[in-house]
Parts: C-alpha cells; sequence; structure tokens
C-alpha cells in the first residue's frame, strides 16, 4: 500500500488485487528468477542413484515397521549403559557450563564489565558459538582420547556459547533502576551483582539452563558417533548392523526423555517467569 | 521479611529459617549428583591421555599449520553440494511444514483431539533427533550420497518450522480473521485473505533461519556419509592429512559466518 499515490477515483470500478508479499516489482522478478535458475543448477549437479532409492524404499518399510515393533530386550545392557552415559554427560556438561557462563555473561554485559574483559568474553562466546559440537568432539576426542570426557567437555564448552550470549542480553537490558537503589545503599561490587542484578536475570538463567539441559542431551544422542561417548555409539552399530528394531526402540527412548524434558522445562519455565 | 533479633539488633535475612535449610537440602542433592556423574565420568576415562594431552594438542596444532591452501581447489563441489543440501533441505522442510503448522495450530486444526496431537507428535519426532541421526538412517535406507542429506536436513527442519510457525498462526489477529469471514469467505479464502498475510514475515523469518542453521548442520553431515564438504573433512581425518583437516575447518568457519550474516541482513529486511 502505497498511500502516498493512493487515488480513490482511479481505483473505483477495479477489481481488487492482493498486494504482493515483495514491493518492488524487479526485486519480486529476480528473486523468482534466481530461484528457479538455481534449482535448475542444483537439480543438474546432483546424482541421484533413483534404481538405489527405489530399492531402499524396501528397507525404509522395514525400518518403519520396526518403530511399530520396536525390540528393547536384545541390546538391553548396550542401550542402558549408553543412555545412562549420555545423561551422566548431560548434567555434568549442564552443571560445569552453567558455572562457567555465569561470569562469561557478567563478563560480556556492556552495563557491568570495562571495556577489556567485555571484549575478551564477547571472544570466548563467538568462538564457542562459531564451532559446531560434532566439529569440537572430534578435536577433543583426538586430544583427550575415546570416551565421556570428550563429550562432556564438548558440551561444556557449547554450553557456555549459548548461555553467555543469552544470558548476557538479558543483563544489559535488565532495569537499571533497582541495580542503583542497591548501589545508592553503599554495597560493594559482589553485593551489587548479587542483590541488584541476580534477581533480575534469576528466571531467565533458570529458564535458559533448562532449554539447554534439553539441547545438550539431544546433542549428546550423536557425540557418540566419533567416539566421544554416550549413546550414538550404541545407535551407530544398530544401524551398521541393520538391527532396525534396536535402532527404533534407542530413537524411542530418546524422543521420550526429549519430550518429558520439554514438557519440564515448560512446567518450571512457566513457574519462574 | 524474616528478621533475626541478635544483640538487640534487628538482622535482615533473605530466607526464613525453614526456607533456607530446603535451600541447602536442594543443593546438596544437586551436588551429590553432579559428583555422582563426574566420578562414572572420570571412572571410563583414561587419565593417562589425558595428562598427556598438552602434548598431543601441540603436536596436532604444528601438524595442522599451516593449512594447505592450495587443497581450496579440490573443495568447490563439497561446497556446492553442501549449499545444495542446505538449500533443498529446508525448501523441502518449508513445504511440508506448512500443512503441519496449520494442522497443529490451535485455531486452524480441523479436529483439536485427533489431528492436532498426530501433527504435534510429528513435530516433536522430527525436533528431537539430530540430523546426523536422521542421515545415519537414510543412508542405511537410501544409501549414502547428497541426496540422503538433503532428506535428512528436510526432514529434521520440519519440526522447528512447523513449530514457529503454528506459534505464529496462534498469535494472528483474530479480528481480521473475523472481517474476512463476515464477507462471506470459504475455509480456504479466509486462510488465504484472513491467515496467511499476517503470518508471511513470520514464515519468511523462520524459513531463513533455518537455511542458516541447515548451512551449520550440513557440514557435517558428510561425516557419516551423506554428501557434502563433511566427506572430505572425514576423508582427511581418516589419512590424519591435517594440514587439509585445517583448511576445511577454516572453509567451514567462514561458511557459518557468511551464512549467519545472510541470514541476519534477510531478516533484518523483512522484519
Amino acid at each position: 500500500m502505497n498511500d502516498a499515490v493512493f487515488d480513490v477515483e482511479t481505483k473505483l470500478g477495479q477489481p481488487w488485487k492482493k498486494p504482493p508479499f515483495v514491493q518492488r516489482a524487479w526485486l519480486r522478478w529476480a528473486l523468482l528468477l534466481g530461484l528457479i535458475a538455481y534449482l535448475i543448477a542444483a537439480y543438474m549437479t546432483i546424482d541421484v542413484n533413483w534404481s538405489r532409492v527405489y530399492e531402499g524404499l524396501e528397507r525404509g518399510k522395514k525400518f518403519v515397521l520396526a518403530f511399530a515393533n520396536p525390540d528393547f530386550t536384545t541390546r538391553s545392557s548396550d542401550i542402558w549403559e549408553g543412555m545412562l552415559e549420555s545423561i551422566l554427560m548431560t548434567v555434568a556438561s549442564s552443571v560445569v557450563g552453567i558455572i562457567i557462563s555465569i561470569p562469561v555473561a557478567l563478563g560480556a554485559a556492556r552495563n557491568v564489565a570495562p571495556l577489556p574483559i567485555y571484549l575478551i568474553c564477547r571472544g570466548i562466546i563467538a568462538i564457542s558459538r562459531a564451532l559446531q559440537e560434532i566439529i569440537v568432539a572430534i578435536l577433543l576426542v583426538a586430544i583427550f582420547g575415546f570416551g565421556p570426557l570428550a563429550g562432556f567437555l564438548t558440551l561444556s564448552f557449547a554450553t557456555i556459547g549459548f548461555l553467555s550470549k543469552l544470558l548476557a542480553e538479558d543483563i544489559e537490558s535488565m532495569d537499571k533502576v533497582q541495580a542503583e537503589a542497591i548501589k545508592a545503599s553503599g554495597a560493594r561490587w559482589t553485593q551489587w551483582i548479587n542483590y541488584g542484578v541476580q534477581p533480575q536475570v534469576m528466571p531467565r538463567l533458570i529458564g535458559l539452563s533448562i532449554y539447554r539441559i534439553d539441547i545438550n542431551f539431544r546433542e549428546s544422542a550423536i557425540l557418540g558417533l566419533v567416539g566421544a561417548g554416550g549413546i550414538g555409539a550404541t545407535l551407530n552399530t544398530a544401524f551398521d548392523r541393520y538391527e532396525y528394531d534396536t535402532a527404533a526402540a534407542i530413537l524411542l527412548i530418546i524422543i521420550v526423555i526429549v519430550m518429558a524434558l520439554e514438557y519440564l522445562s515448560g512446567v518450571i519455565r512457566a513457574r519462574v517467569q | 521479611m524474616p528478621v533475626r533479633e541478635a544483640n538487640n539488633l534487628k538482622i535482615w535475612q533473605r530466607r526464613s529459617g525453614r526456607e533456607s535449610l530446603f535451600h541447602w537440602v536442594l543443593w546438596l542433592i544437586g551436588i551429590a549428583i553432579f559428583a555422582y556423574c563426574w566420578q562414572q565420568i572420570s571412572k571410563s576415562t583414561t587419565w593417562f591421555f589425558v595428562w598427556d594431552a598438552p602434548r598431543i594438542a601441540n603436536d596436532i596444532w604444528t601438524r595442522a599449520t599451516p593449512p594447505k591452501w592450495e587443497y581450496i581447489t579440490q573443495l568447490g563441489k563439497p561446497i556446492w553440494d553442501t549449499l545444495n543440501i542446505a538449500t533443498l533441505g529446508t525448501i523441502i522442510a518449508v513445504i511440508l511444514a506448512v500443512p503441519v503448522a496449520f494442522l497443529a495450530a490451535q485455531n486452524t486444526t480441523p479436529s483439536r483431539f485427533f489431528i492436532r496431537p498426530i501433527a504435534l507428535l510429528i513435530i516433536v519426532s522430527t525436533r528431537s533427533i539430530n540430523s546426523l541421526i536422521w542421515a545415519l538412517l537414510l543412508i542405511a535406507i537410501i544409501g549414502p550420497g547428497v541426496f540422503a542429506g538433503v532428506i535428512a536436513i528436510a526432514i529434521r527442519s520440519i519440526g522447528f518450522c512447523a513449530k514457529l510457525l503454528y506459534e505464529a498462526i496462534e498469535e494472528i489477529d483474530q479480528t481480521q480473521v473475523e472481517a474476512i469471514t463476515a464477507t462471506g469467505a470459504s475455509r480456504w479464502q479466509i486462510m488465504a485473505y484472513g491467515i496467511v498475510p499476517q503470518i508471511m514475515p513470520a514464515f519468511a523469518g523462520i524459513s531463513v533461519f533455518r537455511w542458516d542453521i541447515n548451512i551449520r548442520e550440513s557440514t557435517v553431515l558428510g561425516l557419516v556419509g551423506a554428501g557434502g564438504i563433511g566427506l572430505q573433512l572425514s576423508s582427511s581425518l581418516n589419512v590424519l592429512a591435517w594440514p587439509q583437516v585445517s583448511l576445511i575447518l577454516l572453509v567451514i568457519l567462514a561458511a557459518v559466518v557468511i551464512s549467519e550474516w545472510v541470514s541476519a541482513k534477510v531478516r533484518g529486511a523483512i522484519i
């Protein structure tokens, strides 16, 4: 709606046309043409082995059927061990990650920290966010050897970037008045943080932490693929051996735990906020 | 407000005695759980390797620097594949997510007790399984290659896009829908003229946001054989060609930064 040139007289008697989503006509056509050209180029360069895909449909059907009849028992000890390891990694890394990310978040908030500390902490956050979990896990497995320690470190590292960034944003947008009131009563810096800043960001911190626990559990399920411990290794083996019923059982357990965590986090977040 | 009296002085406390006891018990339980977790992790760790880690890290660093720059000529096709996996996967996901979102939203779902739970189940199950696991599964079914990657990314993104989209649908302004209904519009016309224009910006924003995440995820899909630059990464890792690994990691980092920048720009232009 071009209000400036909207003229009732010229519009009268003409049928109404839906205004397009992209206003500028040339941009709209350029986007459309670009999309078509891209799709053609992409389609030409991807070589899909359709006969192999067709053959695979049979196996796909088997897998879908396996979901209706998952096998929890044959490999129950492996599944149980992997799951326990995933949960251990999730809990430990979330605790360590949250503890470390609180000072980093304070340092990355411009209204709390001086400029040099701010830059250092923002740097830490940027590095941690740019590297994906799985790549960090590969490097840490190469350095620390196989096992849950590498996974634990990976998840802690990823937690720092996620939590610090969002928490720092919350600290920066806090209500200054309360913090100033505490300062005016002659509080030390630590007291100022404890009574002026912390109560304001606590609900957000709890909500984010629980959300991050949820993410950490999901991520811990794949770290096993590169040898960093957890259920991923068991899952990978199940796929490699075409034991779809076991794989389906593992996936179902993951989905149920994630759903439970999501429900729990919804309840807790609703209570604290 | 709990106040304790000592030597005729009133001392303010944040919590009453019972509350603070409760807090202490909670903390105790939390610390005990953490200690147990840590003990289990440390039990299954070979500590010799950990103490040796600084030397190993240093060793890897000296092997990996400088990156083998001339290897970049062989990375053109993998990067293009990665881009395709992310983009085509996002397009397919968005197309599939729209009906799921309409079925899941409280105000547009045809049946609240039958279809909505199914749509929500689709959203939760596709969202809670990582794209690497989907890729693993699809490779077992349809064989390794770019196609498996595209489908893996698509399936994984459905839940994410549909969740955000149905939340946007639930938050629309109902008066506009009522106005369209009052003109005697059919069910589909209400959707096209009352709901779609309201969620269009959210829809575009979600697509671009997901595309950005998908670029990130598709760079590592190759680790399990689903095409893209991850394939080069895993083969370089397997032959311990660290200079190539460091170059690939730099390329991935650049791709992630560029896609994040593009997505931020586009979202800024839309909203």
